[in-house]
């Protein structure tokens, strides 16, 4: 058992089933993030956890306490939301004790820990403001201060950060990252943001269509998509995703996919696994994310199997510290991510090198990725 | 010159500004006339009226109206002055309001934070209300009335008008509270707040503006009703509109028309001070800042 376990839930409303079966156990201190794009139940999930929805069926327990039908502010969680939800009519002071206020926390504690609080968060000088005298940022903290002077068992965020202006989103995210790293606290996090969830999260459940598409830790969920979706919803620039085929040359499995001018190219795939033979000449996704492929230059030194491509580049697209290189294979727009400084120009062709290390295939009904 | 403000409109030249005030100066003049004329003729002597001369400013000044209109002068049957009277619609439209102010408050919380099955059909059955003519509900409700045995009272009027105003009530907070933020009713309920205590400490607080309007209104019409306050509170209870019928069509001795302005202007004075004090409350965003805007 876990510390947070989240046990075959599901969420209907009337006929129309929206979650599906969710299998989530966090463990103490654990930063899991929920992610998806909208509508896929992430923020549906939060709310069960608070009890601010009902659960259709399935069971959630908190330190092993089934907590189906125990009130939100009984089941020792704390929330931060979206709009970060400030009381507009109290002080900043007052919105952070409101919950040990209502909780009958006598006075004197309730000053000691907003004290404590505050100096955490650095707000002591906002403490007597409104919250509607209070910049994103400070919103944000004294949101956060709300939830932390509870010092409950469970963290809640949905969405905390999608508010603020792209510059401070990265300083909070650092911040709420160091937050947890000092007081090792457990928390669910949502986002529809997967650079928040890479960053932050020790784990991190990808959710689609009300399914949990795939569980792991950050490096798992990227090097190892469980299918397609996950694997293009996961990382910017998106994953190329090409139509391939695969087949056998010299003993060894290839993806045959065509270049720019429709000739074939093939990328050998060394270490395949015993799945890979039961689509030989059968048609796959092949899967590879943009770094992976690169000017010979620029290309993994500990990889093992870099497959060269000669191929016409469409478009570059200088972006600072890489240069994003377009070119086309298999019919699509492919993008490749390279040093700024590499020597690339469009409409000539150019030596790509493409490590295969990180290639991954999927069935292309199924949409599973096939290991 | 001082900093034009930039939300404002360029300005234009100063012979047509001073045209546009000149002609709102006229419209001002125009409608405060009537009560002009009422307050010039409450400071007269009798006699100066019956010569004929309204519009003229009083030769002799006096107060002597009022005194006469608030303290001594025959209503109905009774020398009482309008006194007794003007208590009497304190009491009924003070509690009348906060009571029907307080219960729309509330309906319009349950009706947007509570859902529940058919609240939709409430709510239309409760603006329903808003339309139905005073005539329509007066001899049901004079039953009422009598089999709860406050009928003739001021308590009954309270009742009344109570019910009347619910309507209107709720649909003002209900539209109000439509758009207050529900993530804050959460964030309250996560905090340990239970349904009072979220309508009290939360809603209320932030809902400055919508009851200040709901107050104008159900005081305005209930302290100007004149149908119920005849219909169901007669004699000693009567209010102030009722009474000042009374004053002014008494049948005995001669018609002061002097103490009958000085009447009417008492009886208008609570709904003028009312927009005055509660007014700009009005345009106060209170609900600035609760979130990210």
């Amino acid at each position: 058992m876990g510390f947070l376990d989240i046990n075959n839930v599901t969420k209907s409303y009337g006929a129309v089933e929206v979650l599906h079966k969710v299998d989530i156990q966090v463990q103490e201190g654990e930063f899991l993030v929920l992610v998806g794009p909208s509508g896929c139940g992430k923020s549906t999930l939060l709310n069960m956890i608070a009890g601010l929805e009902g659960i259709s069926s399935g069971e959630i327990a908190i330190k092993d306490r089934v907590v189906n039908n125990i009130a939100p502010a009984k089941r020792n969680i704390a929330m931060v939301f979206q709009s970060y939800a400030l009381y507009p009519n109290m002080t900043v002071g007052k919105n952070i004790t409101f919950g040990l206020e209502m909780q009958g926390t006598p006075k004197a504690e309730r000053d000691r820990a907003m004290a404590d609080v505050a100096q955490l968060l650095q707000i002591e000088n906002l403490l007597d403001r409104k919250p509607g005298q209070l910049s994103g940022g400070q919103r944000q903290r004294v949101a956060m201060g709300r939830a932390l002077v509870r010092d409950p068992d469970v963290f809640l965020f949905d969405e905390p950060l999608s508010n603020l202006d792209a510059k401070l989103r990265v300083d909070m995210r650092t911040e709420i990252k160091k937050l947890h790293q000092k007081l090792g606290t457990t928390i669910v996090y949502v986002t529809h943001d997967q650079i928040e969830a890479m960053t932050l999260s020790t784990r991190i459940a990808v959710m689609y269509d009300g399914y949990v598409q795939q569980l792991g830790t950050p490096k798992e969920i990227y090097d190892n998509p469980a299918n397609l979706f996950v694997a293009t919803f996961m990382g910017s620039p998106a994953m190329n995703v090409l139509s391939s085929k695969l087949v056998e040359m010299n003993g060894a499995i290839h993806a045959q996919i065509t270049g720019a001018e429709g000739q074939d190219q093939h990328l050998r795939i060394e270490n395949a696994p015993d799945a890979y033979r039961a689509y030989l000449n059968k048609e796959v996704m092949l899967g590879i994310r943009p770094e992976a492929i690169t000017d010979p230059e620029g290309a993994d030194r500990n990889a093992r199997n870099i497959q060269m491509l000669t191929n016409t580049v469409s478009v570059t697209e200088p972006a600072g510290a890489d240069t994003f290189v377009s070119t086309t294979l298999s019919g699509k727009d492919c993008i490749a991510r390279m040093r700024a400084d590499a020597d690339v120009h469009p409409n000539q062709p150019f030596e790509f090198a493409v490590n295969m290390d990180k290639a991954v295939l999927f069935d292309p009904k199924t949409e599973d990725r096939i290991a | 010159m001082a900093i034009a403000s930039n939300d404002s409109a360029m300005r234009s030249s100063n012979v047509t500004r001073m045209f546009i005030y000149l002609v709102l100066l006229l419209f001002a003049l125009f409608y405060l006339l009537p009560f002009g004329i009422m307050l010039v003729n409450s400071l007269k002597p009798l006699s100066e009226i019956t010569e004929g001369n309204m519009i003229a400013l009083p030769r002799e000044w006096t107060i002597e109206p009022w005194l006469s209109a608030w303290s001594t002068a025959q209503i109905g049957v009774e020398p009482t002055g309008l006194r007794p009277y003007f208590i009497n619609s304190i009491a009924m439209a003070v509690p009348a309001v906060a009571i029907s102010t307080v219960l729309g408050a509330l309906n319009g919380y349950v009706l947007t934070k509570w859902h529940f099955r058919g609240a939709t059909w409430i709510f239309g059955l409760l603006l329903f209300s808003c339309f139905i003519p005073f005539q329509i509900v007066l001899i049901p409700m004079a039953r009422i009335l009598g089999i709860l045995d406050i009928a003739g009272t001021t308590y009954g009027l309270i009742l009344v008008h109570v019910v009347y105003g619910i309507g209107f009530s709720t649909l003002y907070f209900r539209n109000y509270y439509a758009a207050f933020p529900t993530e804050l009713v959460r964030a309250a309920q996560i905090d340990g707040a239970g349904f009072f205590q979220i309508f009290w400490r939360i809603m209320l607080p932030s809902s400055g503006p919508i009851i200040a309007v709901c107050c104008i209104w159900q005081f305005t019409n209930i302290w100007n009703d004149f149908l119920f306050g005849a219909s169901f509170a007669s004699g000693g209870a009567a209010p102030m509109t009722v009474a000042l019928n009374n004053l002014v069509n008494s049948s005995t001795g001669v018609r002061e028309y002097n103490v009958h302005f000085a009447g009417a202007i008492m009886a208008a004075g609570p709904t003028l001070l009312v927009y005055i004090v509660a007014g700009r409350y009005f345009v106060r965003g209170l609900m600035a800042g609760s979130v990210k805007g």
